[in-house]
């Protein structure tokens, strides 16, 4: 598995707010067209590692961070403009957040940003963002009404499919399922291994099994340390550390 | 039992507490127009004050507020908004950023007279605009910028946290967040802002009274070099400074000046309810 190629970097990893220490030393490699699954109780510091690896956590004038974290071998802090690192890093929230707009104008928003006027151009990147997240076939005969109609389940694949419409090689998704259906999960998780095929994933998720079913490897945070990375089969069925199994087979979190 | 009893005492005070808002308002608008309403006429409304102000309209007063209004928040509102979103989306938790607010805040607490003065000082004498619509204007916008910053803020907090990590996690600048995905929502919240303004700015005397408004000027003016008469200055002088004036000639002005408040803050709210159905 060590093979493939390395998509993010990320070495001694230490990020705070005020005095409490949200992640520790943390170092470990993101590979190409990898599901990578992020599990770990709250409070274990997956949703903050997850937000440095697209500088959102630069927005908190309260956080502190020190490490490096390389994308493609570039230090996204210095290297890079933020604007440029979240074009290529596209991220997916918890709760689905379309913006007040109508469906199209949510797609078209990003690659607007970016400068992208031309019609034909924009048009395409809908119609693609929206079949990637399975929305295309729901929505395609009625672009111009509002996102906010849309149901809860319609509206996090948009919010994927947004994502995808600036073509991005990583895309985060914090907790995409939480506030969704078993269906809507079901679908989510269909596009996320359709999309691993070209792009890299990094899953943040309460639900073991959610790991369990779609992540190529699985992390296991506690505390704001890695306490173990491996193959999903391996950490579900012989995990290294004793925690890992606690927490896997339910005994806390 | 009982809990339902006191429940309905509860009620009862928060309804009575509304009706004593709402009474004195409805007595003052009866009064005024029962008093007043027999002196409007197009003649009132359209034509020069004669014989001393004692007889024909208050044309120049109505017009002299409009443009108070127009020039003061043409100002005001610009300087104000921008204020708001550099305090409130770029600035950071300092020192200066801290005094500025409290700033703020005191400054919607000085009473209109100050600004009065104020004003008189600045523009009239230290900048030699004289006694003109541009330091009544500039004046009058001075007083209402805290209302307008305080507002502007308060509807650019109201816009979720989470269309700015939206935003920004889609590759816009911040300046390209604020402008498509933060002011767009916040529209109808500033234009209550500016609705709040235009009441007090068309009703204020104190402000104008040394920086602009004439106490006879029968004739429009012609630059924002000249002076202006004033509805509430208008009003202000036939009740207390010139005796014998019939009084359907001074509610009657009362009555023009709620009416034009009322016609304005229509307008914006009509303009605010665009912007939100818009979305």
């Amino acid at each position: 598995m060590t093979d493939r190629a390395t998509k993010f970097r990320i070495r001694d990893l230490e990020i705070s707010y005020g005095r409490s220490v949200a992640l520790r030393r943390l170092s470990l490699d993101i590979f190409e067209n990898e599901i990578l699954s992020i599990i770990g109780p709250s409070n274990s510091g997956k949703t903050t590692f997850l937000r440095s690896l697209n500088r959102l956590n630069d927005l908190d004038p309260a956080a502190r961070q020190s490490g490096t974290i390389l994308l493609g071998g570039k230090d996204i802090r210095k290297e890079m403009s933020s604007e440029d690192l979240r074009k290529r890093v596209g991220m997916i929230f918890a709760l689905p957040i379309p913006l007040p707009l109508s469906i199209y104008d949510n797609m078209t928003y990003g690659p607007r940003m970016s400068g992208i006027r031309d019609k034909g151009r924009l048009s395409a990147l809908v119609e693609g963002g929206l079949r990637a997240a399975y929305l295309w076939d729901e929505v395609k005969d009625r672009l111009r009404s509002s996102a906010l109609k849309l149901s809860g389940g319609q509206q996090q694949r948009l919010c994927i499919a947004r994502a995808l419409a600036l073509e991005p090689e990583v895309v985060l998704f914090d907790e995409p399922c939480s506030g969704l259906d078993p269906i809507s999960t079901a679908k989510v998780e269909e596009s996320m291994l359709e999309l691993k095929k070209n792009r890299t994933l990094v899953l943040v998720t309460n639900n073991t099994k959610q790991a369990a079913r779609v992540g190529t490897r699985t992390a296991f945070f506690l505390s704001g340390e890695l306490i173990e990375i491996d193959g999903t089969d391996r950490i579900f069925t012989a995990p290294a550390d004793q925690r890992t199994n606690d927490y896997i087979i339910g005994r806390f979190g | 039992m009982r809990e339902r009893a006191k429940q309905k005492v509860g009620f009862g005070v928060l309804l009575l507490a509304t009706l004593l808002i709402v009474i004195p308002v409805l007595v003052i608008i009866a009064l005024i127009i029962d008093k007043g309403a027999s002196a409007i006429s197009p003649e009132f409304l359209f034509s020069m004050p004669r014989e001393g102000m004692k007889a024909g309209g208050i044309y120049p007063a109505i017009v002299g507020t409009l443009i108070l209004v127009v020039v003061s928040i043409a100002f005001a509102l610009p300087i104000g908004v921008l204020a708001a979103i550099y305090l409130n989306e770029y600035a950071r938790d300092n020192w200066l950023t801290r005094t500025i607010n409290l700033a703020i805040i005191n400054l919607a607490g000085v009473s209109s007279v100050v600004y009065g003065l104020f004003g008189l000082s600045m523009f009239v004498v230290f900048l030699k605009f004289g006694a003109s619509i541009l330091s009544g204007s500039l004046t009058l916008g001075i007083m209402t910028l805290p209302v307008i910053i305080t507002t502007t803020r308060e509807a650019l907090r109201a816009v979720p946290r989470s269309y700015r990590e939206v935003s920004v996690s889609l590759g816009a600048t911040r300046w390209q967040t604020i402008r498509h995905s933060v002011l767009p929502f916040a529209t109808p919240g500033i234009l209550t802002g500016a609705i709040l303004s235009i009441g007090r700015v068309a009703g204020e005397t104190a402000p104008i009274l040394f920086t602009v408004a004439a106490f006879y000027l029968p004739r429009l003016p012609h630059s924002l070099l000249d002076q202006v008469m004033a509805l509430p200055y208008h009003l202000y002088i036939t009740s207390t400074q010139i005796p014998g004036i019939a009084e359907n000639i001074r509610y009657g002005t009362a009555v023009v000046l709620v009416g034009l408040v009322l016609i304005m803050n229509i307008t914006a709210a009509i303009i605010r309810a665009r912007f939100r159905r818009k979305r």
